[in-house]
């Protein structure tokens, strides 16, 4: 069974992207929401996927796939190639995060990124309470065997974005299985966010993200940091 | 044992069964081809092999470019082969319900100009001096193969072709199909292939024509039909075998196991102690047995110039006109025509926003790979093929 997260998921990336547009999708899988694109939006469309089995896939359903290993980076996608990359539920799996968003806003005029948001509550609580590694609806792994290899909340996600020099354009919440815009709280309830990114001309410097509820507050209202 | 006649009546019924070479003369003066190299040629006859039916909206033609030293005869069996003869060359990959489905597409497979397989090269009958025009056979160019492919799919009356597939030399023609004839294609499958040859590859080639012009029986290339330089052109062809097979594939196949001792015979007279050394001796003199000396001159340097950048300014010039969905794939153990290499057209199709499938597909055999893995091929080019197909269908019938 498709997970009813995902479906949503595409819908709100799909409702992001402009008709026409070219689009690079970064772990496309099977090419799902590249075909939807295709067909409902009339983009022409990109993947890239490592797995051998969902390369073919992709190329069933006539989606142009390369097959390659986002580890190693985006170096044969020429620079502004794409008007929008896609990367959903796939940036805490990479090793290099860091450089793969660097490469994302390189590459297209504007990067959609979907993440887990480390910053739950349920997450929080459940470190608290058990002293323990959280498992999760949204990251139902053991330590020991989770692709997951960072976790951010939102507040380091806005973090790394002012250090690399990235904009956000739009910062939208999931609250259970819900695009919520604007949200009370976001930081706290959301389990995943979508964030709509822009490269920006100049970098801003780091300012360290206040580590207690008074920044929970600040983030009442979104975009305000 | 199978009697002469079973392994005759599996055969008929096997694949595309038996098949027969088709020859077509193109090219008539005053419709000459003009080369690349200055000059013109014609008449030009072409030798070539069709499996399965056209359509009537001529509509699932898909052309086999052969590689280097390959053939017009990729599958199924001559009525007339003894017991031990192989099928075509890519015989696993053509036939019904194959990768390349017979009941579905109409496949043709062409000898490239200046070959020695039917079609006409440096050992033909040149018309004018009744004469083989041996040296006196113009320069050719992958363009020029590439000119006498297309023309020969007009002459059997289709305007574009559903796909052109090649790995190797046949690779880089189908990039020059793409360049030359961009509305001609529907999709290009390009495999172990580049937009140039490396100049290690023209190193190979160089070595291995030297080896041939040295051999005292080539006489500055006016052998006789049946003679020649076997010796140079063995030799030729052991040095371009190697370049064909990986590291791996050689310690696999043979490793450092001796031919016809358990020990060493300290003794220099003897070619053959290890087994490699047989098996390259035998490549050789196979292929003296079926290929003309002149030819390999020729296609090696039509290889050596071919240079998709310098002739079309850019890659992205070369592809950029084209609407054709090309898929491409190289092997992680080739040597000769490398991942990067593939990865440079990749690039370049990218840049001009076209339909464009990539993999590096896992292999140890080296650049044969794309005659031996024909799994790997099956799995992605039958999907590929089959969307180039329907979105041709649907195209079409939005047209009507």
């Amino acid at each position: 069974m498709q997970d009813p997260s995902l479906e949503m998921t595409d819908r709100m990336l799909l409702e992001q992207i402009q008709p026409g547009s070219r689009v690079l999708d970064l772990g496309c899988g099977d090419g799902r929401l590249l075909a939807r694109l295709r067909e409902e939006r009339g983009a022409s469309v990109l993947g890239i996927e490592i797995d051998i089995t969902q390369h073919h896939a992709a190329i069933a359903r006539g989606v142009p796939v390369i097959q390659a290993d986002l580890d190693e980076g985006l170096q044969d996608i020429p620079d502004g190639s794409f008007d929008y990359v896609v990367l959903s539920q796939t940036l805490q799996q990479v090793l290099h995060p860091k450089q793969l968003l660097e490469e994302m806003v390189r590459v297209a005029k504007r990067a959609l990124v979907v993440v887990p948001n480390f910053g739950n509550w349920r997450i929080r609580l459940q470190v608290l309470k058990q002293g323990r590694a959280p498992v999760t609806e949204v990251l139902p792994y053991e330590w020991y065997n989770t692709p997951n290899l960072h976790l951010m909340s939102m507040h380091d996600f806005q973090d790394l974005m002012r250090l690399l020099g990235i904009e956000i354009l739009q910062e939208i919440p999931i609250i259970n299985h819900r695009a919520v815009e604007r949200a009370w709280l976001a930081n706290l309830r959301a389990q995943h966010v979508l964030y709509v990114l822009q490269r920006q001309c100049e970098p801003h410097p780091v300012s360290q993200s206040k580590n207690n509820a008074e920044s929970e507050l600040e983030s009442l209202k979104p975009g305000s940091r | 044992m199978a009697t002469q006649q079973e392994t005759t009546e599996a055969r008929q019924h096997s694949g595309v069964g038996f098949v027969q070479t088709k020859l077509a003369t193109l090219f008539v003066p005053p419709h000459w081809l003009k080369l690349a190299g200055g000059g013109e040629l014609g008449p030009i006859q072409v030798a070539y092999e069709t499996y399965g039916e056209l359509t009537p909206a001529k509509d699932n033609a898909i052309f086999i470019c052969h590689a280097l030293t390959g053939d017009a005869h990729a599958a199924g069996y001559y009525e007339d082969d003894d017991e031990k003869a192989k099928p075509g060359w890519w015989d696993d990959l053509i036939g019904p319900g194959r990768t390349l489905d017979t009941d579905k597409y109409f496949v043709i497979c062409a000898n490239v100009l200046g070959g020695c397989q039917g079609t006409t090269g440096p050992g033909s009958i040149n018309s004018e001096t009744n004469q083989p025009y041996r040296l006196n056979f113009p320069f050719i160019t992958v363009g020029d193969i590439v000119e006498v492919h297309s023309a020969l799919t007009r002459h059997l009356g289709i305007e574009q072709l559903l796909a052109v597939i090649g790995g190797s030399l046949g690779g880089m023609q189908v990039l020059e199909w793409a360049a030359r004839f961009p509305k001609q294609l529907r999709s290009a499958i390009c495999l172990a292939s580049a937009a140039q040859l490396s100049a290690q590859g023209i190193a190979f080639n160089a070595v291995g024509r030297r080896a041939i012009k040295t051999d005292p029986e080539y006489k500055d290339g006016e052998y006789e039909a049946g003679a020649g330089p076997r010796y140079g052109l063995a030799l030729a062809r052991m040095i371009a075998h190697i370049t064909y097979l990986s590291d791996q594939s050689i310690e696999m196949k043979f490793g450092r196991r001796l031919q016809d001792h358990d020990t060493f015979t300290y003794e220099m007279l003897p070619e053959v102690e290890f087994q490699v050394e047989s098996y390259l001796h035998y490549q050789g003199k196979r292929f003296v047995e079926r290929f003309d000396a002149n030819s390999y001159l020729y296609l090696t340097r039509a290889m050596d110039y071919f240079d998709l950048e310098s002739q079309y300014g850019s890659l992205t010039n070369a592809l950029g006109k084209t609407d054709a969905r090309f898929l491409i794939a190289s092997y992680d153990s080739d040597w000769l025509f490398t991942t990067t290499q593939s990865k440079e057209i990749l690039r370049a199709l990218i840049e001009c926003g076209k339909h464009v499938s990539f993999i590096e597909l896992k292999s140890p055999f080296g650049h044969d790979s794309f005659l031996i893995e024909i799994e790997q091929l099956q799995n992605m080019i039958t999907p590929f093929l089959e969307q180039a197909y329907q979105s041709q269908l649907i195209e079409s019938a939005q047209k009507t």
